[in-house]
Formats: structure tokens, sequence, C-alpha cells
């Protein structure tokens, strides 16, 4: 039976790519190891690879198409003695499902979270209130988390030469998630510096060029990794504006992926919001939407103490309106009302507005209007708009990936109860990442994660529905 | 440790590509002598009256005597240009008063008061100055090695010609990050003198109980750094090798370690009796290579000074740490609204 290439995932939070170019005809022979196209991901271009012998009966995906879903059949590799006309009687592997598009466990009641891997595009729209920060009428362009982050740091390293950005795979490779592409072209190799696999190392560096009076960005592959520099970052980055009597401080960003991306298991899959947050003399930024992540990483260069700026890997390749300005800088220490609303307020930020999002379009159908909060910020907290947005809806619902004790919705509910108690028509109900590290299996990491259903049973509860 | 052993030059084929050995001992001349002499005994009775002001509760938590060691950061200092960057750990009152910073400001921080360098927020392990190019005072072994060299990436990345001093003790040296730094210095060819001094304690762990390779000039083999033996209590043999050592990186050929072999006579901190070494061990250093009374016996013997103006200079020292002890202890507590201050700008 002929057999079905399957476009590949390339890579843990690959959906889709696009097929860009076929390096072999139909009627080529090939052999297993040969290069037979080419696929573009949010990434990096990748060369696909035959693993079975035959001859390539009938390319399915033409060259250029864009958006190819994982696993969907791209051509049909004919075996001995079959030709053309057995197209089509393709043996199974094509039919097989990716583990990760598994069906939702059954005993969720309201309709599960979507994996992580697939966030709001398939939600119902949420139209996201104008941010007051934003004049009115700008102009808005498509962008991507990705590309409003490295627009961010080119515009600050135009605009002031003591911004450097250092990293593993930051130069040459162009960013191992792509941030930094284009910027060693520019900048040249004294400003994007690759470093060696040294976090302990290259973030005491940073700090020490940073006390020196220059400013630089220091790239975490992931923060899992920054877990070897944490002295660095806490007891030199955090503390010594005040141990010297504020003479000297950093002015520094810590930045990269931070918190689960896809099946990537425990030792890569933590949120560091809450440990950070934890830490006087740091501020923590954790953007959702592109031009938060533009505006704040703009702001975060410029800030003279050191930033922990926590981004996600999943939220990279989705496109949010970024206004179209020279000079777009965002109040670090702002929350953003994303969405109005008058019955119950959830207060998110980073990844975890995904499901906020999505079970605000749901609870609009229950009759339930939800405001939601972006915190943007996590340390310093702004308690003041969550309290307002409080004694206006009496309900408190907060979202977020990280573990859930001592966690960033802990301190909410806290401040919350000492600051606007009289205000509270039900308990606080934090949502956290369940109590365990991450595993592996799809089903299970699903479980490990806060859903969608879990957010919608929480409002219902605090607004007694 | 044998004098000869200590002068010998680190040339080995371990060495990596250095062909560097340590230099002669320089001749200094009488103005030098007498500077260093100077420099010297402000910190031995610096440390003297800070030892006794913890003894009287004026200063408290760890407190970190220098009294042995004052030849590597006097003969140091002398291979200095101005705008060169010095940071160190936790044993760090010599290195503030090398570079010059007020013996009040330094006192009144190790008593926590408000004209304490650190306006009294950081205490005798956490002191900085900026304009005297200090970058600390540090208090987690080894920390600072990454930090000062990212002080010489500053220098490389701004093309001026300054060199970071990085100190750090036999103890840090055995730290995963100072090789993570060891390697990018190398690497970026980034300017700076690492500076092991090698006082044989770490704590109270020898050196052969503690360091695989007890030679510390060749902890930077792995990483082509070229490394140099230096007498450290010998303030000269110390300043010919930070001049050799800032010439290297002000041409830009990179880091360059100096292992000084020095010693302490206090124990690691106030609280450390320590027992781990013999009375006779201590009293060997004191009576044969004591930093200070080799200065004084070449003045004297040269016939540069006298008994009586040595004796004058005494007084002067003596007076000027008596002026920052009386300075330490009467001077004000911090504001309570300092508390929140400093915090982030």
């Amino acid at each position: 039976m002929p057999i079905e290439i399957l476009m590949p995932a390339l890579s843990p939070t690959m959906e889709e790519g696009n097929l860009s170019k076929w390096l072999k005809n139909e009627g080529d022979k090939v052999v297993a190891g040969d290069v037979i196209a080419e696929i573009e991901t949010d990434k990096a271009t990748m060369e696909v690879e035959a693993v079975d012998e035959g001859t390539i009966g009938k390319i399915l995906i033409a060259a250029g198409t864009e958006g190819v879903k994982v696993n969907t059949p791209i051509a049909v590799l004919l075996q001995d003695g079959e030709s053309a006309a057995d197209v089509g009687k393709s043996a199974a592997p094509a039919k097989a499902e990716v583990p990760a598009k598994a069906e939702a466990p059954s005993e969720e009641k309201v309709e599960a979270a979507k994996p992580a891997a697939a966030p709001v595009a398939a939600a119902p729209k949420t139209e996201i209130a104008a941010d007051p920060d934003i004049p009115a009428g700008t102009e808005m362009v498509s962008t991507t988390v990705r590309e409003a982050l490295r627009d961010a740091m080119a515009e600050e390293m135009r605009r002031d030469g003591d911004v450097f950005v250092m990293g593993e795979e930051v130069a040459e490779y162009q960013g191992a998630y792509k941030i930094t592409q284009g910027l060693l072209q520019e900048f040249g190799p004294r400003r994007v510096v690759d470093t060696p696999i040294t976090e302990h190392g290259f973030a005491g560096v940073g700090v020490g060029a940073a006390m020196a009076g220059l400013k630089p960005i220091v790239e975490f592959m992931t923060f899992n990794f920054a877990m070897q520099a944490i002295d660095q970052i806490i007891n030199s980055a955090a503390k010594t504006l005040y141990m010297s009597g504020g003479q000297m401080g950093a002015p520094i960003v810590f930045r990269g992926p931070n918190g689960a991306a896809a099946r990537v298991a425990a030792q890569h899959s933590q949120c560091y919001a809450a440990w950070y947050s934890h830490i006087p003399g740091l501020k923590v930024v954790m953007p959702y939407t592109a031009a938060d992540a533009k505006g704040l990483l703009k702001a975060a260069i410029r800030d003279p103490n050191p930033i922990i700026f926590l981004e996600n890997e999943i939220l990279y390749g989705q496109s949010f309106d970024v206004p179209k300005l020279d000079d777009f800088v965002l109040p670090i220490g702002k929350a953003r009302i994303h969405k109005q609303g008058k019955d119950v307020t959830i207060v998110s930020f980073g990844i975890g507005m995904t499901y906020a999002v999505k079970a605000e379009a749901e609870l609009r159908g229950l009759g339930i209007d939800a405001e939601i909060i972006d915190l943007r910020t996590i340390r310093p907290l702004d308690l003041d708009t969550i309290i307002a947005s409080v004694k206006k809806t009496n309900r408190l619902v907060v979202v977020e990936e990280g573990f859930p004790q001592s966690s960033v919705g802990d301190h909410i509910a806290n401040q919350v109860s000492q600051r606007a108690f009289d205000f509270l028509d039900a308990p606080v109900i934090t949502i956290a990442g369940k109590d365990v590290p991450m595993p592996y299996a799809a089903n299970l990491e699903k479980l490990a994660l806060p859903n969608v259903g879990e957010v919608i049973e929480a409002v219902k509860a605090v607004a007694y529905r | 440790m044998a004098t000869a052993a200590r002068k010998a030059p680190a040339k080995s084929k371990s060495d990596g590509k250095s062909g560097l050995s340590a230099p002669k001992p320089a001749e200094f001349t009488k103005d030098e002598e007498l500077a260093a002499y100077r420099h010297m005994l402000l910190i031995r009775r610096f440390e003297e009256k800070a030892g006794q002001l913890y003894g009287m509760g004026f200063i408290g938590g760890f407190c970190h005597l220098y009294i042995g060691q004052e030849a590597v950061v006097t003969g140091m200092k002398m291979a200095l240009i101005d705008g060169d960057q010095m940071i160190t750990a936790y044993r760090d009152h010599g290195h503030m008063l090398a570079m010059e910073l007020s013996p009040r400001g330094v006192m009144a921080e190790l008593t926590g008061r408000r004209g304490g360098l650190s306006r009294g927020k950081g205490g005798s392990m956490h002191m900085f100055s900026k304009e005297k190019h200090f970058y600390g005072g540090h208090g987690i072994v080894g920390a600072q090695v990454s930090l000062g060299t990212g002080l010489a990436f500053a220098n490389r990345y701004r093309e001026n010609n300054n060199v970071s001093l990085t100190y750090f003790g036999d103890g840090a040296a055995n730290q995963g990050q100072v090789y993570e730094s060891f390697n990018m210095a190398s690497l970026w060819k980034l300017p700076v003198i690492y500076i092991i001094e090698n006082n044989r304690y770490a704590m109270g762990t020898s050196v052969s109980r503690s360091s695989a390779e007890t030679n510390f000039s060749h902890r930077g083999a792995s990483f082509k750094i070229p490394g140099i033996q230096v007498d450290g209590m010998d303030v000269r043999a110390v300043k010919s090798a930070g001049d050799q050592a800032a010439e290297w990186c002000r041409a830009g050929n990179g880091p360059i370690i100096l292992e000084m072999q020095t010693y302490r006579y206090r124990g690691h901190s106030m609280s450390d009796p320590a027992k781990y070494r013999s009375k006779e061990e201590v009293q060997k250093m004191r009576s044969d290579h004591d930093p200070i009374e080799q200065v004084k016996a070449r003045l004297i013997d040269k016939k540069w000074a006298s008994e009586d103006e040595l004796k004058t200079i005494d007084k002067e020292v003596r007076d000027i740490v008596a002026d920052a002890a009386e300075f330490a202890q009467n001077d004000a507590e911090p504001d309570p609204s300092e508390l929140w201050t400093d915090i982030v700008l």
C-alpha cells in the first residue's frame, strides 16, 4: 500500500507550518534520509527527511502552502510495484492522532480547556478594552508577541548605545525561539553576544556590567535554566542598590520564556512569577498581549532597576494588535482592564489570561458579565485596580498557571481580604496549576494545568449561580 | 610555606600560553616604601580597632579581618590607573581603605550608623563606592568573580583602558561560577586580573583538604589564562606582579590570574577560634614574613627613616583610626525612614 507522508511536528509547540519548498518531484525515487521538502515553522526553516524508501507518487500539498496542520498528509510514497493508480489506498499511519489532541477527560462538566498549545484563536472573540495608554485613533498593526519583543529590543538598542543583549544562541543562531532574530545583523557581535551555556556566570557578568552602568538584556533560553543563576539575580542584582545606600544598582533585564510550554515535563515547565515577586528590589513583568510585550519590554530596558520579564513560548506565535507609534512605552506596575464587566472580577496575567478570556466568552452566554484584569506587572502589584474592580463586582477569581501554595493569587486574596473585606460577597477563589511536578503524558499535563471549566465553575461559585 | 617556593615562577606545562613568570620584586623608592608602610599600617590598625569594637558590641554580625594580608591590596593599588575597578568578597575593609575610602565611612558602616558608606544598610560585608570605583563587598562566596568579569566586560564594551581587579580567596576558587567566568573572560579577552588571595584556609579547611590543585596560578589553564604565583607578603612583589598583569590586560591580551600567597593572622571571622592550625604556624608567619615589618626593616636598613620617624607615622595612623572609631561609635543610627529607601529607583 502507498505510504502517506505527513506534515511533521518539529517543535513542542508546533501546531502548523508552511510547506515552503519541495525538493523532490512526483516520480522521483527517494531513500530514507533524503531531504524531500522544507518546512517553515514560526521558529525556523526545517528540512523534512524521508523515513521510507519509494517513489513520490503524488504531492498533496503544493509548495508555498501556508498553515498546514501537523499530521496532514503532504505526499504519497509509492513502494515497489505500485503505480500512481494506487494513490488513495494509503495505509493507516496518516490517521494516527497526535496525542496532544486527544479527547478531553470526560469528567469535565463544562467544555474543558483546549490543550495549552491551542489557546485564544478557537474561543469566541473577546473585544479587548481600549488601553488608556494608547491614544484613541492610533493605527493598529497585527503583530506576534515574538515580533513585538524583537521590535522592542531593536528600538531600544537604536536609542541607547549602552543597551546590549546577551545569552545562549541569541546572535548567530538568531535566538533559540527567534526572539532576537535579525539583531546580530543590525547591531553586530559587540552588542548581541552569544554566551557559553553558563547561566550562573553570564547572569553575574550581566549584573557586573549593569553595576558599571551598561544596560544589559540577559536572555535565558527558559527561566527554568535561570535557577542556575538565581543567586546572582537575587543576591547581586536585587539587593545592591539597598546595600550600597543607593549608590549603585543594576539596570538589567532578565527575559525569556517562562512557565509550561507543551509536553516538556517537570524540569522545563515552571512558572516563576510568584518566586521573583517575593523579592524586594526586583520588578516582575509578565505580559499577555503583543502590545503589552512591546510597551513593557521597552519600559523594562529603560528602567534603572533589575527587571524579571517573563514571556511564554506558547504566546510567542500569537498575534495581537500593536499600536503603530514611534515610541510606544507602557508604565510598569499598572494593570490593564482587558474587558469591562460588572458581575465578577477575574484577575490573571501572562498565559493565564487565555483561560480567563475563553471563560469570559462562555460566561456571557450564561448571563454573567465578567470583568477581566490583566495584571501585566506582578511586582509592583497594581492592587488599586483590583480593589476598585472588586468594589464594583464584589466577587474575585484569580487565575494563574503557577503552583498553588504561596501563589500570586494567594497574595491577592490576602490583600483584598485585608483591604476590601466588606466589599466581598463571596470568598476569593484562586485557580492555579495543580500541586504536582508537571507530568509529561498529554492527558496528565492537561490535568495539571488550569482549564477554562475550572474558571467558569469558580465564577459561578462566587456569583452563587 | 617556604619563601623560596612562594617566589618560584609559575611557569609550567599547564600554564597554557602564558610564558609569564613572576617578575622580580620591584625596587621601591623611599617615597614608595614610606607610602606602602603607611597604607599597610592604616589597614592593620583599623582592623585591630574593628576587632576591639566588635568585642565591645559596637559591631554586629559577621566581621572578617584582613590582618596579615595588607600587602596584597596595597601593592595592587600601586598598579592601578584612574578608573580601574576593584571588587572583592566580604573580607573587604582593607580593600576599601586601599581604594582611599574614608576610614570614618568604613568604620561607621561597621557600626551600622548613618555616616557609613552604605548609610548603615550594608554592614561589614557589603560596602560600595561608585566614586572610587569600588564595587563591593559581596557576601556570597564567588559571586563577585562573575560580577568583576562583568565590570571588565563594560570596560571592553566602552573600549576604555581600564582593568577590573577581581579578588577572591582560595575557598571561592572552587566555586563553579569562577570557571564559567574564566571561560567567558578568556573567550572575549576581557581586561580582568583575577587575584586569588590564597591565605591557606577556606574558613577552617586548609587548601590541601579542599583543593585538588593547590597551585591556584594554574587554575586558568583550561581556559588559556596565564597565572603567576606571587609572594603576597612582600608588597614589592605584589606591585611588580600587578604592573605586569595590568600591562597584560591593557594590551588586550585578556584575563590573567595572580595567586597571592598570603596569610591571615586572625580567624576567618570574629567568631572563629581558629583551632584548625597551630599557634606556632601563625607565630612563624608573623615573625618571619610580616608584610609591614618587612618594609619597616628596609626603611631602617636603608636609613630612609628612623625609628622615631616611623613612630610618628604610627601615631598619625593611630589618630586617624581613633577618629574613625570615635565617629563610628557616636554617629546616629540611620533614620527609621531609611528602611524604605533605596529598594527600587
